[in-house]
């Protein structure tokens, strides 16, 4: 229990999506203009990356590594699938988006409104697929510990893409350089942010 | 885009030759359309690993414009982003093998990010917004257009990085050792994530002080 704790926390500070990674910086720096749509994606983010990371563990623990094809019978012994992961998660990350926008769309039509064009754009956002390759990485021991590192890390992203729309909508007033407006401020910013989440590295779990 | 006296053109012509040198400054995919930021940060700490980053992109970019650009006309509107997205992924499965197989130390170090270029946004924003609806040639001289203005970015800022980080380019030594006597010491700091992004923002600031019609409002 204490370890799957662990990892969440983990996951939103030390090993940040976007501070330690630079996963979903597309979306991360197109739709950080104000704080509202920026919450909206970054639930959406949470929302999907939750349910894509413990599937694509259990495709993943069942499916694609060397000799876990057994369950189908001895013969399947030593199937080595692992080539296939990147066209399979990206296969399940843009059905699951499919299936989370239906169902979203037919049981709360006030969340759906309010998310609109976001939850497709979610399927090509790296950090939706860089969240399964890295849960493939780091081997997981179990699903709940892929379902706490894929919350974790969906919350990390949300945090930091609700903390840079603040900043930019404070910087309007303010007079940056003419030729660093726009793109190249968020750039700087979001270097200081990294730094400042770096002071989370000393912390061991 | 005039495509109907394409048989007459000749393969170089200035149109297509603009398509390569335009992705250079004016609509760089990564200081301009903002595209692909993902990884050119996160591969950029030394400069070997940069500049296989780019020759990958460099391929299936173009491999995967000219698919998408001979299947343009096949290709249902709904569902074109699953097709897109599973021609991207062959290709990047394919390029991923080939790294494995002969440069496996910067396979190892490029990590998921080889598998991430399936979802780097210039690849589906060049698909969606060129291939879809150009022929086949001008779609990969787009593609080597846009590759080569990601590339020079990421090699500019490996090449930064690397120098002051770690004194070495390419892993050789090019700070001499007598600085280092002298009580010269590497940026540590350089190394570090946050600095790749500190780097693009000045890169911006500089490309911007030059060219001023990219400034924007606001």
């Amino acid at each position: 229990m204490q370890e799957i704790f662990n990892i969440f926390i983990k996951s939103i500070f030390i090993d940040n999506m976007v501070f330690a990674y630079f996963l979903g910086m597309c979306s991360y720096l197109a739709v950080s203009k104000t704080v509202n749509t920026s919450v909206g994606l970054g639930l959406a983010v949470v929302f999907v990356l939750g349910i894509t990371v413990p599937v694509d563990y259990l495709l993943n623990e069942y499916v694609l590594k060397e000799g876990t094809m057994i369950w189908l019978g001895p013969e399947f012994a030593d199937v080595d699938l692992s080539f296939l992961s990147f066209i399979l998660f990206i296969a399940i990350i843009a059905s699951m988006v499919q299936l989370v926008e239906m169902i979203v769309e037919k049981f709360t039509p006030a969340l759906y409104s309010s998310l609109g064009i976001f939850l497709p754009l979610i399927a090509v956002n790296c950090a939706i697929l860089g969240g399964s390759l890295f849960m493939q990485e780091r081997e997981y021991q179990n699903i709940a510990e892929a379902t706490s590192f894929g919350l974790g890390s969906g919350v990390g992203w949300f945090l930091a893409i609700v903390g840079i729309a603040a900043i930019r909508e404070k910087i309007r007033y303010s007079n940056v350089p003419p030729a660093l407006r726009g793109l190249g401020i968020t750039f700087i910013i979001t270097g200081l942010m990294g730094i400042a989440f770096m002071s989370f590295l000393g912390i061991k779990l | 885009m005039s495509t109907e006296n394409k048989a007459k053109e000749p393969l170089f012509s200035t149109k297509n030759l603009k398509l390569i040198t335009k992705q250079l400054n004016l609509s760089n995919p990564i200081t301009v359309q903002v595209l692909g930021i993902c990884s050119a940060l996160a591969v950029t700490a030394k400069l070997m690993p940069a500049i296989v980053m780019s020759i990958s992109v460099l391929v299936v970019l173009a491999a995967s414009n000219v698919v998408i650009a001979l299947l343009r006309k096949g290709i249902p509107p709904r569902i074109r982003i699953i097709v897109q997205l599973v021609v991207i992924a062959t290709m990047v499965i394919l390029v991923d093998q080939v790294l494995k197989a002969f440069v496996y130390d910067v396979s190892k170090q490029l990590s998921v990010f080889v598998g991430l270029i399936i979802t780097n946004c210039i690849i589906m924003g060049r698909l969606e917004a060129f291939a879809m609806s150009n022929k086949p040639w001008p779609a990969f001289l787009d593609g080597i257009g846009n590759a080569l203005g990601y590339g020079v970015i990421l090699v500019m800022i490996a090449f930064l990085r690397e120098l002051f980080g770690s004194g070495t380019l390419l892993d050789f030594r090019i700070i001499p050792q007598g600085f280092y006597d002298f009580g010269y010491v590497n940026n540590g700091l350089m190394i570090l994530p946050p600095m790749a992004l500190i780097t693009v923002g000045v890169i911006i600031w500089v490309q911007r002080y030059y060219t001023r019609e990219l400034i924007e409002e606001n």
